[in-house]
């Protein structure tokens, strides 16, 4: 790792103005992305600022029809939480899935939605349920803030401050985990919210999670595992590597769109 | 250099770390408590795991700067007046290593799974929990035995989890 000054602040406003004097400076959140790249030297930021002490980008609510996540919230801490339990079940379970206990009691959901790994879970939840990421500056649809390979709407300086998932009445989630680092080799998030049903495709795609318009138009017909019958995802634009070719992994979306239906529906 | 105060083993230590020094070679380098190991360098293998708050974490992949204040324990801090704490015991009993490289991040993360789950932990509650720990050696056969039979006698309280520095 290259040396670097550390800033603790304790709030987001804090955090920005430190954030807006220090030239190439970094947030620092769980660490659990950032900390390895630093390690193999692919980043190196002159000045970290920590976000660990800002109790504002903490916690849980339930606010009308939506839950909303501090982006500060660890992974256990959403996967352990009794209104995200009852609310959407799907995203708890996806936060339990996420790398290992130990990743889980440090990785955030703000570190996970700012680095927008294509293989990362998060994003899936976003897309399907039609989440806003908020900002110390301005909200964004999960479509606008998503914008390609570790690509993010997120301009210099601005912070997650939290996420607001609007309730789903279903939505379920299903990953087929990469066996050595856990992340999704393909994960599809399905959430039916009134008449709207969004198909949320992680892991595979070239450019980041995408949505299935196929699928979803399957499952507006009748949401069931039973509807994706048949249904498959053409293999272009989805990624080859040596955990799976592009033929391997657009079967692998048709398998876990009817996984994730089956668990949204209770039948799995 | 920055000053970083934190209780380890129920001890209050302090040190002058330069910002990019890692838990793990705070523990080690700073501290000589060598029985927290590095096995990999890219957060996955799990030979680093320390309980920070009474929760497991990659010793490795966090910043001893970002933990001021905060309470560590490490493998020097399960046994208690020479005793073996119940899941060192249940290692040793159900010969749940070899090399023992591994070892002290797998009895930290066994200890955590106690604490999150309770004492009885089946087959495969404990096989998936062990996720983020790599063994070369053993197979993990013995180590999933050596975890369920340690989390009973914990709850057996066989001797009393050391949680003072938790
Ligand atoms: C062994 C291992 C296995 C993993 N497995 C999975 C997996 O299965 N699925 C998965 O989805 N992820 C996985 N991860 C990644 C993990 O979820 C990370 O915790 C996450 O991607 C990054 O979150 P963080 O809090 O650690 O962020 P950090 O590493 O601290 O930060 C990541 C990036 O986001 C920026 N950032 C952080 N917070 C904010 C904010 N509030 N506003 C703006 N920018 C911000 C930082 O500047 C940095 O560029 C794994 C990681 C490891 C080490
Ligand atoms: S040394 Fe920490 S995970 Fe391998
Ligand atoms: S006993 Fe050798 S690595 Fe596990």
């Amino acid at each position: 790792m290259y040396a670097f000054t550390y800033h603790k602040p304790t709030s987001a406003r804090q955090a920005a103005t430190l954030l807006a004097k220090k030239e190439d400076a970094k947030l620092l959140a769980g660490g659990h992305t950032l900390l390895p790249t630093m390690k193999q030297r692919l980043a190196s930021p002159s000045a970290l600022v920590d976000l660990g002490a800002c109790a504002d980008l903490k916690g849980i609510t339930v606010k009308g029809r939506n839950i909303v996540i501090g982006a500060m919230t660890t992974h256990a801490e959403v996967a352990d939480s009794p209104e995200v339990q009852s609310a959407i079940p799907a995203l708890a379970y996806l936060a339990g899935h996420i790398g290992d206990p130990h990743v889980r009691h440090r990785g955030t959901i703000g570190g996970s939605v700012a680095n927008n790994d294509p293989a990362a879970d998060y994003p899936a939840a976003l897309l399907a349920l039609g989440a806003t990421v908020v900002t110390n500056k301005r909200k964004l649809t999960a479509e606008d803030f998503f914008t390609g390979l570790y690509e993010t709407a997120l301009e210099e300086g601005e912070i997650i401050t939290k996420v607001s998932f609007p309730i789903a009445s279903k939505a379920g989630y299903a990953k087929f985990r990469n066996p050595a680092s856990r992340y999704a080799m393909v994960g599809v998030f399905v959430a039916k919210r009134g008449s709207e049903i969004r198909v949320a495709v992680t892991g595979a795609g070239e450019g980041g999670v995408f949505r299935w318009p196929e699928a979803e138009a399957a499952l507006k017909a009748r949401f069931a595992p039973k509807s994706l019958d048949g249904l498959k995802h053409t293999a272009k634009g989805i990624n080859g590597d040596i955990h799976a070719d592009a033929e391997y992994r657009a079967h692998l979306i048709g398998v876990m769109a009817k996984q994730a239906v089956a668990q949204a529906t209770g039948k799995a | 250099m920055t000053t970083v105060s934190l209780t380890v083993n129920g001890k209050a230590v302090s040190a002058n770390v330069d910002p990019r020094t890692l838990l793990v070679q705070l523990l080690r380098e700073n501290l000589r408590l060598t029985g927290t190991h590095v096995g990999c360098d890219t957060s996955q293998c799990g030979a680093c795991v320390v309980h920070l708050d009474g929760k497991a974490v990659k010793s490795c992949t966090t910043l001893a700067v970002a933990v001021d204040g905060a309470s560590v324990t490490t493998i020097e801090g399960l046994a208690h007046d020479g005793t073996l704490h119940p899941m060192q015991e249940a290692f040793r009993e159900h010969h749940g290593l070899q090399c023992g490289f591994c070892t002290p991040g797998m009895i930290m993360a066994a200890v955590d799974m106690v604490n999150r789950r309770g004492h009885q932990l089946d087959e495969k509650t404990i096989r998936e929990d062990l996720d983020g720990n790599i063994c070369r050696c053993t197979g993990y056969h013995n180590i999933v035995k050596a975890i369920a039979a340690g989390a009973e006698a914990m709850g057996k309280g066989a001797a009393p989890v050391r949680q003072a520095a938790e």
